[in-house]
């Protein structure tokens, strides 16, 4: 069924149980930067609800193709080449359309391309480590990058990073927004890593690993991992927002 | 037994960690010739856009006091005439000339964000009581694990945050200041305290 009425309900609440808290001490940047008072519970008004639209046509066409967006002409970026593919669902298991999914890692050795960046891990010239794309009808997106490699960073005196991508996803309200990470399955580093240690929650940090996906892999090319995200439901407004009546 | 409910969960937020400039603003960080420009970047404003000009700025302060260098704000608001250029906007066409979001990396030296827009009409509550002129930000950084949601208020708008139901519903008056940004001819400026005496009032939505 094709959703074309515009969707004017609230969204789910939000189940912080599965969130990460704020104050998390294991990872210590948080410690300074972690609000201490209760959230102030609002139930979204039509300034939350609501959303921009970004348009397909503002994607250009290397965007979701991180082996050459930044690379020279002929060259390509150096790691083991990979598809990441998913959906954007929300919780009701719809697609969500339209959504823009932003996404950034570190190269094949684990190296950001960033000026305050200090891992002697080489650079790769033909890398820049970041893509966009805007999901299709059903919800669908994909893109083509190599694997990123795991990092060492200044927390604990010897914590590195499980392999991952960041991504940012804007669906149809302002309340979905969400920043997130997503991990490669069979990782160990996944489970002794302080950041995703904040989430509280084993099923919760499942969710956000993704699996080997044979059935995608393009034989003598690239592998595929598949990594489906869900943002927040929303309600019906069968019974909202009546013009007369209750 | 019963049906089964079926609803998915949500995928639990992390940090957006200090790298998120390359992914949201990477001309910002020097990474350039891959987009255009970083989106949500430059006046939201245009020449046919109606309504009154403003600044918004402001920085985002860590528990010592310190601003945070690697913070990123957006910002999202109705037009002039408080209509959301949304899909999920039934009540009215909203400007044309006015996208309404905006995106802002804070200052790598000095953590301060800034936005050259309009100030926004007033929106209805669900009630139908309308709510005093405000905009909607979302602020992540290393350091905050789930985006933070908060509103700016306006204070040249007395008369209507003392009526605003979500300003008003606020148990500990006392804090109410938080949210609203101090206007100074035309610019505004919102700093937002993670921590402390002045903690920013942050939603849950
Ligand atoms: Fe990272």
């Amino acid at each position: 069924m094709k959703n074309t009425v515009p969707e004017t309900g609230g969204f789910f609440a939000r189940d912080r149980e599965i969130h990460p808290p704020a104050y998390t001490p294991g990872y210590k940047t948080s410690v300074l930067r972690a609000p201490q008072r209760a959230l102030i519970s609002l139930e979204g008004t039509k300034s939350e609800i609501t959303g921009p639209v970004f348009g397909h046509n503002m994607i250009g066409e290397f965007d979701n193709d991180l082996i050459v967006n930044y690379a020279k002409p002929g060259e390509m970026a150096i790691g083991q080449r990979i598809m990441v593919h998913g959906r954007v669902l929300d919780e009701r298991g719809v697609g969500v359309a339209g959504a823009l999914v932003e996404f950034w890692q570190a190269n094949a050795g684990g190296r950001y391309r960033h000026k305050k960046e200090t891992y002697l891990a080489a650079i790769d010239p033909n890398f820049g480590g970041f893509g966009r794309c805007i999901t299709d009808e059903n919800g669908y997106y994909a893109f083509r990058t190599i694997k990123p490699g795991a990092y060492p960073w200044p927390n604990g005196v010897n914590d590195w990073r499980p392999a991952h991508i960041h991504f940012s996803i804007f669906g149809h309200g302002f309340a979905q927004r969400l920043i997130t990470q997503m991990y490669f399955e069979g990782d160990p580093l996944i489970w002794i890593c302080p950041i995703v240690k904040t989430i509280p929650d084993e099923e919760a940090i499942k969710r956000l690993v993704a699996p080997l996906d044979m059935n995608n892999t393009v034989p003598m090319d690239m592998r595929a991992y598949k990594f489906d995200i869900v943002l927040r439901g929303r309600r019906s407004t069968f019974f909202e927002n009546r013009k007369e009546g209750n | 037994m019963v049906q089964p409910l079926n609803y998915l969960k949500e995928s639990p937020s992390q940090t957006a960690g200090p790298y998120v400039h390359i992914g949201c603003t990477p001309n910002f960080t020097g990474i350039t010739g891959v987009y255009d420009t970083d989106l949500g970047s430059g006046p939201m404003a245009n020449d046919k856009t109606r309504g009154e000009r403003i600044t918004i700025k402001g920085r985002v302060i860590d528990g010592s006091g310190t601003p945070l260098r690697d913070a990123m704000i957006e910002i999202w608001q109705a037009d002039a005439d408080g209509f959301y250029n949304s899909p999920s906007e039934t009540r009215g066409k909203a400007d044309p000339n006015f996208f309404g979001w905006g995106r802002c990396p804070a200052d790598m030296v000095t953590g301060e964000f800034s936005f050259e827009t309009i100030k926004p009409g007033s929106v209805p509550f669900n009630d139908g009581r309308p709510m005093a002129p405000h905009v909607t930000l979302w602020i992540v950084a290393r350091g905050i694990n789930i985006g933070l949601q908060t509103r700016m208020y306006f204070s040249d708008e007395e008369e209507a945050n003392a009526k605003d139901p979500v300003l008003s519903r606020i148990e500990h008056r006392v804090r109410v200041p938080t949210l609203i940004g101090k206007r100074e001819g035309d610019v505004v400026t919102f700093d937002i305290h993670l921590q402390g005496e002045n903690e920013t009032i942050f939603f849950d939505i």
